[in-house]
């Protein structure tokens, strides 16, 4: 058990080593330079622009050897600084996190707990049921197919502009200041809703059409056919294959959520959303190094805690893990 | 009398036409009789066991009539049949190596199964401790998971677990295929011991083994093809089987004592007929060595002697 976890930590950490370092090269690699952006923003000639220059350059640390911003890029993380937003000048970076992370949570996890309920009760649902089979498969094999920013801009078009329900763009209506009134959380959900459906949409297709194969695969099996025999009530066989071909579906959850952040990206920028996806693409915009690196550490630690989460589950539903984890440390 | 089967007929159904799995059955099985099933892969031995208890989809019931203990079984109607199985009926599968929820433990698999079928698992549970010890498994595997059981533990699971409510008759489908020797002889005795014990009165050992028969069951009925071919004490079909087909079968096992290498096993010449259409009448005609004109027709399955039973024209008509 302790080795096993031993093991599973060394991975993690190796992972988040390497995924942040990719994260920091990235910005780097990308041509030009934050600063000149800055300081042609700003409108400088003459000598300003030197001095301003160097300034920034200096502020920010980018006047340094490339391996020694590296080595003070790591110090800092450990220190829990994350440098200051060259877009958003001078709000720390871990603010502006701070600020867009809520937005992300709220539509994030219910689009992606719902959407992997529903599928699975739905996908069950639809196993050995004609009708529903028929119907089900099709239009789920079309929504999984569907990418999410497409999806976005037909929900878009056709909520916002041709029946005109909800709003278009935004956390919430501009004309309002974040407060805690029923009239703002009202607006704020408003706003939430279309982003939150073009995600769950599309994820509900991809469940329901696995949870449907895997319960056939399990009603085939083996076991349910031993049962069959024995007379048990095709309730009691459907329970056993719910609960065995929901085991690949964890695993499933674990490999989406990489995926989903970056149908997060694509749904935020659409519905203008002002959750970490957007702030991504305007720091990319902006050349904003600090934003970008801090945005990524943030998927990179949600991916991997999210993943650490479903590793657990996966120990605490499935015994034959565990057998595997004793196995590991004799 | 035990078992008493009529006519029974099943088919395959599939996209080419129906597989005539089993053609006409018609047998009895006494109480406290073992009956070996023998014959070749693909000869409808399964397709004889799978029937009586859980006729599903390909399977097709065509005709014939069951009945277990003076009751006709509603083998066609899956949904009539449920009281019998498991109660009155039961089933140690092919499968038995993987026939538990590899996710449930044993104990709780068996209390789930029990209480959906109205039995308190409470009571019989010190009866099922019983039949862990008759078997020679410890009451701790109802605490264990299927995969931390070896494959012969398994079977013997398996085998408590079919027989805990006390069937009148229990299939026992290539119960020994998956074993080594020992655990096969182990399993064989367990059982006869089971039948001794009466906690079942007959058993149909389905196998395509002699040897395993020769040393289990009171009766073998040997099939081909779909069709009953013989139906005799075990002592008979060893030592004086009167079906050509019989006799072409014993004749290839092998014999303690002779060397392969000096003495090549025999073989039946031939292959046995494809059952999506078969021919007419006997179906082990074409390689037969005595066949006849009059194998045309379909030989009935008569009583020669007193419990031996043939399907054959020249071999029946000289008792005739």
């Amino acid at each position: 058990m302790k080795r096993y976890f031993g093991r599973k930590l060394l991975i993690y950490a190796l992972t988040f080593f390497i995924a942040v370092t990719i994260n920091w090269m990235i910005p780097r690699f990308m041509p030009g330079n934050p600063v000149d952006i800055m300081i042609s923003r700003a409108g400088l000639r003459g000598s300003a622009v030197t001095q301003m220059y160097s300034y920034y350059m200096d502020a920010f640390g980018l006047d340094q050897p490339i391996w020694k911003q590296y080595l003070n890029f790591w110090i800092a993380i450990f220190h829990g600084d994350l440098g200051t937003s060259i877009f958003l000048f001078p709000t720390p970076v871990i603010q502006v996190i701070k600020d867009a992370l809520p937005y992300d949570v709220a539509l994030l996890l219910p689009s992606i707990l719902l959407s992997w309920f529903a599928g699975n009760k739905f996908g069950a649902l639809a196993a050995r049921n004609k009708n529903l089979d028929n119907t089900l498969l099709p239009i789920g094999y079309i929504l999984t197919a569907v990418p999410y920013m497409w999806l976005g801009i037909l929900l878009a078009w056709v909520f916002c502009i041709v029946i005109r329900i909800f709003p278009l763009g935004g956390g919430y209506d501009f004309s309002m200041q974040p407060s805690y009134t029923w009239d703002f959380y009202w607006s704020l959900f408003n706003h939430w809703v279309l982003p939150f459906l073009s995600l769950f949409i599309v994820q509900f297709g991809g469940w329901a059409i696995g949870m449907r194969n895997l319960i056939i695969y399990e009603l085939e099996a083996d076991y349910s056919h031993f049962l069959e025999a024995l007379g048990a009530p095709r309730k009691l066989i459907r329970n056993y294959a719910y609960n065995n071909a929901i085991l690949p579906q964890v695993t499933g959850v674990a490999l989406q959520i990489g995926v989903i952040v970056t149908g997060a990206l694509a749904t935020e920028v659409v519905f203008a959303y002002p959750g970490i996806g957007y702030l991504i693409l305007q720091a990319i915009h902006n050349q904003d190094y600090f934003l970008l690196q801090g945005c990524f550490l943030f998927v990179v630690i949600g991916v991997l805690i999210a993943n650490f989460v479903v590793d657990i589950a996966y120990i605490l539903i499935d015994p034959r893990t565990r057998a595997g984890m004793t196995g590991g440390a004799e | 009398m035990s078992l008493k089967i009529e006519n029974l007929t099943i088919y395959y159904q599939t996209i080419a036409g129906n597989v005539r799995a089993l053609e006409d059955a018609s047998f009895s099985l006494a109480d406290g009789e073992i009956m070996g099933v023998a014959g070749e892969s693909g000869c409808g031995k399964s397709t004889l066991s799978n029937s009586l208890i859980y006729l599903h989809a390909p399977m097709k019931y065509i005709r014939g009539r069951v009945f277990l203990d003076g009751e006709e079984l509603p083998i066609h109607d899956t949904q009539k049949m449920n009281p019998f199985r498991y109660k009155k009926i039961s089933v140690i599968p092919q499968y038995a190596m993987n026939a538990m929820n590899p996710t449930k433990k044993i104990g709780r698999m068996v209390e789930d199964l029990l209480k959906s079928r109205g039995e308190n698992y409470k009571e019989i549970l010190p009866e099922v401790k019983n039949r862990l010890e008759l078997v020679k498994l410890s009451p701790d595997v109802l605490n264990m998971y299927p995969f931390e059981l070896s494959g012969g533990m398994k079977q013997r699971m398996v085998m408590v677990i079919s027989t805990l409510l006390d069937p009148s008759l229990l299939l026992a489908d290539e119960v020994t295929s998956a074993l080594d020797v020992s655990s096969q002889k182990a399993v064989a005795e367990m059982l006869v011991g089971f039948r001794d014990k009466k906690i079942v009165k007959s058993i149909m050992l389905i196998t395509h083994d002699i040897s395993i028969l020769y040393q289990t069951a009171n009766t073998i009925m040997v099939m081909y093809a779909g069709q009953l071919a013989e139906k005799a004490s075990t002592e008979t079909i060893i030592k004086a089987p009167r079906h050509p087909y019989t006799k072409l079968l014993i004749s290839s096992l092998p014999t303690v004592g002779v060397r392969i290498s000096e003495n090549r096993l025999a073989g039946i010449p031939g292959n046995p007929p494809l059952l999506l259409n078969p021919p007419t009448g006997c179906r082990f005609r074409d390689r037969c060595p005595v066949a006849f004109a009059k194998c045309a027709e379909v030989p009935p399955f008569v009583e020669i002697e007193k419990g031996h039973f043939l399907a054959c024209w020249k071999e029946g008509k000289a008792h005739a």
